[in-house]
Formats: structure tokens, C-alpha cells, sequence
């Protein structure tokens, strides 16, 4: 599993910039960024090299975060990738929370999943390989 | 013994006659004194000379705020400006300033009402009162310091603001008592926690004396959890005397009046007709032996009841509910009338909120729009969308049940509504003066 960052971002101008320039100053490395937003505020998901020193700082600033636990899966490179991951999901009838892609440093797409069982062995079983954080935070 | 136990513990007949011989001076002394109250009491033919009941004070006509502001800066004065040695005024946001005089004796009584109160908390000579509500023209400051001076504390005149200030001294030397506005106490508590302290622990509070503002028993609950300590409510204004006209005692139902110096009325606020014991309706308040500025039947606007029975602390004055609002902060949403002490309430009751809330009232296609700003405690997993809308669901349903109006329920970001060092800002009304 990763330790994905997450961040409570109300609907202001500037918070985006705001949350960013923190990490900056943190020495945070970004990977991944993604916004869900609806019409009051926003969820920031960050896939980060340092996610609990990172929560810290914001804290300090005044940001709403926390750590979530998300598997991320290497997708095949090939198209209709991204489904063959989710339709082993189906089969097991797991249901996704939410899901982004994103590239690593393994080149491939890899696919951030928040789901409400454990997959990482049905996909391993598959033949997916779930990447770790020393997989993703390598430079 | 605490401060004045004889007075607290009078024989109710004892103090009624008491009563009834200061309110009869009282009604006279303003006639003779004041040209307001002859031409008020003529106007509608009260006679000050007859009165011989206290149900004959319902013949006596109200007095206002707005007189108060008309009369600025002296005209309620009753004696000379020489016998005069103190001044406060009102905060005047809501308009011209309303001016309070206190003779040496209005000190001294003002002193006694709260030095009671300091001995209802279980304080006395060897407690240190620590007061950090503002010092200055606002009644709080000084009407507790005078109050810690009677009771013989080691009284600080902290003064409100400086928080890490105040946090040091608390944490270093030994304050037991504090006096400042309930969301004060919070604030202190909460940067006390970010900084690493323990206030339950590290503090030697043992008992915390809070006005000025409306406050839940949830809202107390939290702050006696986070200090460790016995909050208490005190109920005063500066048009009467300021804090010390109720205390709470630690049995913590009710706020005992000083009944020896003030006289309340609870009335029907449309039809000024006096309710039962038990029933809410507006305050009503006349001074007995106030010198400087006395006032005869000044209208509130607070709202509360007459808690019927006696105390369990054996204390004989009777006692106020804690207030459930004014009818000032009376919201009407879509003809509904709401307090905000309603809606703090419902909100207290989820403990995933945390203990800053506003409520912010606009207007959208001629409809009134109440939106509850709430923070989030920091543990609350926000990277579920479907547990943040649940929470907002759960708190509009409740709110509707409570109401029987819908308030939006929208959750911002942490420090997002405003820490206050004074009286919190619980409504922003945005919409049109035309509107409201």
C-alpha cells in the first residue's frame, strides 16, 4: 500500500497555490496530484516522497490533511489496460471509492485505487504487479 | 464560609420585605431625580408615592435601550457628577454607546455581586483570580476585577489577548479562577493543546466564571473536559451594573439573582404581560439601590425563565436559566424564528465537529439561506467524500427536525471561522438591510 496524502481544500481562490507552495517549502516531491471537487470545497489526493512529513507541515499551516492507504497497481501498457485491472475488481465485486492514474519512475502508467476490500493478492494473482513505495519514490 | 453567605442564605420573607423597602426608595429616588422618569411615570400615571406591592411596579412604564441612547451622555444621571467615580459604556456597535455611572457605593455592590459569585465557584482568600476579560470601558474586566478584590484573591488583571501570555501565567503561576467570555476559555485551551500542554493537568484551574455571550452545555462540557475545572455562567450588562447580577453556583442549574440589589421581571416580549415561573420570556431588571444610574424596568431583550424551587446549594435568591438567546440574535429564517443557542445545540451534539461554528445568512431569489460553517475535528477522514456528505446530511436533517427550517450545512477549512478574544462572532447576516 501507499500513503497517499490527502487535503481538505475549501473553494477559495488561491488554495490550490496556497496547499503547493507549502509542499514547496517543505521539500516535498509531488507525483501524483488529483482534485475531486464539489460546489463547497475540494479533496486533494497527493502521492508525495515524504506523505507523513508532509501532513505535518500542513497541519502547521492550517490545512485540513490526512494519510489514506491506497494500493497502486502497474497498468499494461497496451490499450484497454486500465481495464483489465478493473475487471478483475468486478469479479471479486469490489467496489472502487476512487481511482487516478499516474506515471512512475517503473515508466508504465500505475493506477491509484481506493477500494472497499483488499486486492492487492486477487490482482497479484492476475498477473498485476503492485508497486511499493520504495518503487514509486525511487528518482 | 464564603463571601456574604448571610446575604445569599436571607430568609426569602426576610429579603422580599427588603426588596419592597429598596424598590419603594428606588421608584421615588428616580422620579425626584431624573426628568426622564417624572415625565415617563406622568405620562402614563404611575404614582412612585403609592407604590405599595411589587405587583404595583407593573404600572410603571419600561425602559429601553434606545432611551438610554437618547439620554447620552448624562441625562440618566441621578446624582451630581462630583458623587460620580466610575463610567463604563456599552460597545455601541449597534449604535450610539448607552453610559453607566457608578458612585463609591455602586463599586462596592458591584464588587459584592461578583465576589459571590466567586464564592459560589468555591473561591475565597486563598484563590488566585485570574481575568482575562478586557479591561476598559466593556463591564467585564473590571467588574471581575473588582469582584476578585472583595473576595480577597490574588486577583491578575490579565486583560484579554496575549494568549501565549495568559497560557504562561496559567501554566506557571497557579491560577485558579478565571474570568473571561466562554470562548475565550476555548481558545486558550486549544492553543494551549497545539502548544503540547495538557491544561487539565498543567493548569491549577478549579473553576472558570464566563459571561457575555451564550454558551451550550455541550460547548461547557468540552471546556470543563479541556481545563479540568468547574465553568460557570454569570449574567450582567452594562445598563444595570455589569457581570455579577446572576451567578451560577456549582450545582449548575441556574444563575442565582443578586435579589438584595436587583428586581426581575420575565415577560411575554409582545405583550409584556409577566409568564409563570418556568416559562421563558424576556428579562426585565430593576435596580434596587443603585445611586448613579438607577433604572427602573429596563427591557433586556435576554431571554431566560424563573427556575421555580430552591437550590440545592441552599442559597435563598432565586435563580435565572441559563440565557437561551436575545431577541436581538433572533434570527427569523423564512418566518421561523431561530436562535442561534438552537442551533449550537443540534451541532454540539456530533462529535466530529469541532467547537467553531457560524452562521451566515443571505438571500437568494427572495428566499432567506442559513448556512452552518463548521470545522471538522482533525481526525475526521476527509479523503471520504461519502463520509463528509453524510455528516452534512445527517447535521441538516437534525437541524430541520430541531428548526422546522432548513439550514445548509457547508464544512470549511480549519481556522476558517474566526478565533475570537471577546464576544465570538456566531451570525454574519449578508443579506440587504431591506431584507431583514
Amino acid at each position: 500500500m501507499i500513503d497517499q496524502l490527502t487535503v481538505f481544500l475549501g473553494n477559495q481562490k488561491g488554495r490550490l497555490t496556497a496547499l503547493c507552495d507549502a509542499m514547496g517549502r517543505a521539500d516535498i516531491q509531488m507525483y501524483a496530484l488529483t482534485v475531486a471537487d464539489t460546489s463547497d470545497y475540494g479533496i486533494v489526493r497527493i502521492i508525495c516522497d515524504k506523505p507523513d512529513a508532509a501532513k505535518e507541515a500542513l497541519a502547521e499551516e492550517g490545512f485540513q490533511a490526512a494519510i489514506a492507504r491506497v494500493v497502486a497497481v502497474q497498468v499494461p501498457d497496451v490499450p484497454g489496460g486500465c481495464a483489465q485491472v478493473f475487471d478483475v475488481l468486478d469479479q471479486a465485486d469490489v467496489n472502487v471509492e476512487y481511482a487516478y492514474c499516474f506515471t512512475s519512475s517503473v515508466g508504465a502508467a500505475t493506477l491509484a485505487l481506493k477500494t472497499d476490500a483488499d486486492v492487492r493478492e486477487r490482482l497479484e494473482q492476475s498477473g498485476f504487479r503492485i508497486l511499493h513505495p520504495e518503487d514509486i519514490y525511487a528518482s | 464560609m464564603a463571601y456574604q453567605d448571610e446575604i445569599t442564605h436571607m430568609r426569602r420573607d426576610e429579603l422580599e420585605a427588603l426588596q419592597l423597602e429598596r424598590l419603594k426608595k428606588a421608584v421615588v429616588y428616580c422620579y425626584e431625580n431624573i426628568a426622564f422618569y417624572k415625565e415617563n411615570f406622568d405620562a402614563v400615571g404611575f404614582d412612585p408615592y403609592a407604590l405599595a406591592s411589587f405587583a404595583d411596579l407593573e404600572k410603571a412604564p419600561f425602559t429601553t435601550k434606545q432611551d438610554m441612547r437618547d439620554a447620552y451622555p448624562y441625562d440618566l444621571f441621578a446624582v451630581p457628577k462630583e458623587d460620580v467615580i466610575e463610567i463604563h459604556m456599552s460597545s455601541g456597535t449597534t449604535g450610539v454607546a448607552t453610559v453607566s455611572g457608578y458612585t463609591a457605593h455602586d463599586i462596592e455592590v458591584w464588587g459584592d455581586c461578583f465576589a459571590r459569585g466567586i464564592g459560589y465557584a468555591g473561591g475565597g482568600p486563598e484563590d488566585i483570580c485570574h481575568v482575562c476579560y478586557g479591561y476598559g470601558l466593556f463591564t467585564g474586566g473590571l467588574g471581575a476585577h473588582y469582584g476578585g478584590l472583595k473576595a480577597e484573591c490574588m486577583t491578575i488583571p490579565m486583560s484579554a489577548g496575549n494568549t501565549k501570555r495568559q497560557i504562561k501565567v496559567l501554566d506557571t503561576m497557579g491560577s485558579s479562577i478565571i474570568c473571561c467570555t466562554p470562548s475565550y476559555a476555548m481558545y486558550i485551551a486549544d492553543t494551549a493543546i497545539e502548544m503540547g500542554l495538557d491544561p487539565a493537568r498543567d493548569f491549577k484551574l478549579k473553576a472558570g466564571i464566563h459571561g457575555a455571550e451564550a454558551w451550550s452545555n455541550q460547548f461547557r462540557e468540552n471546556l470543563e473536559q479541556k481545563l479540568g475545572y468547574k465553568a460557570l455562567d454569570v449574567y450582567g450588562l452594562t445598563e444595570i451594573m455589569g457581570p455579577g447580577v446572576a451567578m451560577e453556583c456549582l450545582e449548575q442549574d441556574g444563575l442565582h439573582v443578586a435579589e438584595d440589589h436587583f428586581l426581575v421581571e420575565v415577560l411575554d416580549p409582545e405583550t409584556h404581560e409577566p409568564v409563570p415561573d418556568g416559562e421563558w420570556g424576556e428579562l426585565v431588571i430593576t435596580t434596587l439601590d443603585k445611586e448613579a444610574t438607577p433604572v427602573i424596568r429596563y427591557r433586556t431583550k435576554d431571554i431566560t425563565r424563573i427556575l421555580p424551587g430552591e437550590c440545592k446549594c441552599g442559597r435563598t435568591h432565586r435563580r435565572i436559566d441559563r440565557l437561551h438567546g436575545r431577541t436581538d440574535d433572533m434570527m427569523i429564517i423564512r418566518g421561523v424564528n431561530v436562535f442561534p443557542s438552537q442551533i449550537e445545540n443540534v451541532a454540539s451534539t456530533f462529535p466530529e465537529i469541532a467547537d467553531w461554528y457560524q452562521i451566515e445568512l443571505t438571500r437568494e431569489n427572495a428566499l432567506d439561506v442559513a448556512t452552518l460553517k463548521i470545522e471538522v475535528n482533525p481526525d475526521f477522514p476527509i479523503d471520504e467524500i461519502r463520509r463528509i456528505e453524510d455528516l452534512q446530511k445527517r447535521l441538516s436533517t437534525a437541524l430541520r427536525d430541531e428548526l422546522a427550517t432548513s439550514i445548509k450545512v457547508q464544512i470549511v477549512e480549519p481556522y476558517t471561522i474566526k478565533r475570537s478574544e471577546g464576544k465570538a462572532v456566531r451570525i454574519v447576516d449578508l443579506r440587504d438591510d431591506a431584507d431583514k
